[in-house]
């Protein structure tokens, strides 16, 4: 079974869309699994029609709670907060819930034991059925800490879905960004697949991606969406990858079908024939031969 | 004034929107803060000059072994399995500690001192007349908070008035937009006008509006794609939409090129002022239901 993440490090340079057609066209040739690990604001399930079949909650980290009656107002709970968690108005203290990160310091020093942890019903986690496949998706509630953690739930329920069934593949939507969240994305993946526009934001920030999956030792593709919004950046893409040593297996032109679909909330490669789609199924038969490939090498 | 721009979906424009603002305020010395650390590129617009730069991180316990007893009190009042004490060894795992001190305030032997990681640097700056702030998270390191954090006590003065300081959050809706939207007086959402558009955008004014109490208005970017959503849920959420940018490929191809929107269409300017002045006008009436 392969695991395969879609990243962008800047946000909305089209992973979901990416992420959705390579679930289209895969599922037409094998057996996959699918997880959206963008947690904060989970978009595959818009263009997959998925059916919830089950729903969990997650409990995760802490917060403190102050009890009035206990109280004493002696302020050393704000004084050890270090996250300025800690609020006093007219001799009353009180613990604000999002700017706590749990740590229980305030919990061991107060002297009259007026604080208890609370736990945090952090978000909720489903698996669906979709038309390509199972679904693993998840919701983390406003302002909650620990998307990593959830991240990384939703891909081991997954990968143990996919392992159990004997499905192939693992597609992974992943987050924006370079830190927590993306970091438990791309554990133990064998590709990440980066999409990436042709701007100067999405040069510098691609760098920094792939710096970040080279740090964890996860191996890079690159696709290089709305490849014609600026051919000269796109050039300047492909001269990076190729001194990288980095294929870049998809270019994917600029066309309003990919939001006439989106709208419709279906896969681009379901929708439309066209230029688009035929840059999506090139690029899935490259990441296939990829994907393959690397598993005849560890055999 | 702090002005935080967020959007929930990455790429509809927030950067695009923070920068025009930005540029268009020239006159009243605005303050700009990067608060996506995570991938920093205002400064590729705003071509600022970096004129000071700190190292940050947070404050990781150190311990001395001649005074440490091993009684393994701080691995268990720390709560992120930061610190563990194994035999006569103790081990520290910087990338889980949240810098909290409370292994050090628990250490019965007084044997813990803090010393500083660095996960990240703070950048400040300047071009003309616009004060430029900026961090950046290494790569490799997990957590943003602490770095958007510093960056915002070191910029942003205490008794900084009327003078606009506008903050440009990351994509999503998790602890780094919490900490780039916290202190804010106005939290601008940047969408476009699509299903991920709108969806994203519910859970950053949940945030927002719902959890942090903030008054919050809308631009929609890329008018004319997409579908009607994202009038209909502002219409019946009483958000008021305070520009509307058109889909135009010029815009696109001027990004693309680290051309902000108003320098490439300066008519956009007077749109930006107006938009401003419209922010403010908010800010005022939410003052003065408050009081």
């Amino acid at each position: 079974m392969k695991q395969l993440v879609i990243l962008s490090g800047k946000g909305g340079t089209g992973k979901t869309t990416v992420a959705a057609a390579l679930a289209h066209l895969a599922s037409q040739e094998m057996p996959v699994v699918l997880a959206d690990a963008d947690v904060d604001a989970a978009n595959l399930e818009l263009v997959l029609d998925p059916v919830k079949q089950e729903e969990h909650d997650f409990m995760s980290g802490q917060v403190a709670v102050i009890d009035a009656e206990k109280c004493i107002a002696c302020g050393l709970c704000a004084e050890v907060c270090r996250f300025d968690a800690v609020m006093e108005e007219g001799g009353i203290y009180r613990v604000d819930p999002l700017a706590c990160e749990g740590c229980a310091s305030c919990f061991y020093q107060c002297p009259e034991e007026a604080i208890r942890m609370q736990e945090q019903h952090a978000g909720r986690w489903f698996r669906s059925d979709s038309r390509f496949g199972p679904l693993f998706h998840a919701h983390l509630f406003a302002g909650q800490e620990n998307s990593g953690k959830l991240v990384t739930l939703v891909k081991q329920q997954g990968r143990l879905l996919a392992l159990d069934t004997g499905a192939e593949l693992l597609v992974v939507d992943g987050p924006p960004g370079i830190g927590c969240p993306v970091i438990s994305a791309s554990a133990g993946a064998d590709v990440a697949l980066h999409v990436v526009e042709p701007t100067v934001s999405g040069v510098h920030d691609l760098e920094r991606i792939m710096g970040t999956t080279d740090h964890f030792g996860v191996p890079s593709l690159v696709a290089i969406n709305k490849v014609d919004l600026n051919l000269a950046r796109s050039e300047e893409i492909v001269a990076f990858c190729t001194e990288q040593g980095v294929e870049v297996v998809g270019r994917i032109p600029y066309d309003t079908v990919v939001t006439e679909a989106m709208v419709r909330g279906r896969p681009v490669t379901d929708y439309a024939d066209g230029t688009v789609t035929e840059a999506l199924e090139e690029m899935w038969s490259r990441i296939r031969e990829r994907l393959l490939s690397d598993g005849e090498e560890q055999r | 004034m702090i002005i935080t721009i967020a959007s929930g979906k990455g790429g509809t424009g927030k950067t695009t929107v923070a920068t025009s603002l930005t540029l268009s305020l020239a006159a009243e010395s605005p303050l700009f803060l990067d608060c996506d650390v995570e991938e920093p590129n205002v400064a590729l617009f705003l071509k600022p000059t970096i004129e000071e730069r700190r190292e940050v991180g947070q404050m990781i316990p150190e311990v001395n072994l001649d005074k440490c007893t091993y009684c393994g009190r701080c691995a268990e009042v720390c709560q992120y399995h930061a610190i563990a004490v194994v035999g006569d060894k103790v081990l520290v795992f910087p990338e889980l500690c949240h810098g909290c001190g409370s292994c050090t305030l628990n250490c019965p032997a007084e044997a813990i001192h803090e010393v500083l990681n660095v996960t990240g640097t703070i950048e400040r700056g300047s071009n003309g007349s616009i004060e430029f702030g900026q961090g950046t998270l290494n790569i490799g390191e997990p957590m943003a908070v602490p770095i958007i954090r510093q960056l915002k006590r070191w910029v942003i003065p205490p008794d900084h008035g009327a003078r606009p300081i506008i903050l440009d959050a990351s994509p999503g809706t998790a602890c780094p937009v919490v900490e780039s939207m916290s202190g804010a007086d106005f939290v601008l959402m940047v969408t476009e006008p699509t299903p991920f558009g709108l969806h994203d955008m519910r859970l950053a004014v949940q945030v927002a509006r719902d959890e942090l109490g903030l008054p919050v208005g809308v631009v929609v970017n890329r008018d004319g794609v997409g579908d009607r959503g994202v009038d209909d849920y502002c219409a019946a959420e009483d958000i008021p939409i305070l520009l509307r940018i058109p889909l135009d490929r010029r815009i696109a191809e001027a990004y693309s090129e680290g051309t902000p929107l108003v320098e490439a269409l300066p008519e956009y300017r007077e749109r930006f002022q107006a938009l401003y002045a419209d922010i403010e006008k908010l800010v005022r009436e939410t003052k003065g239901a408050a009081q």
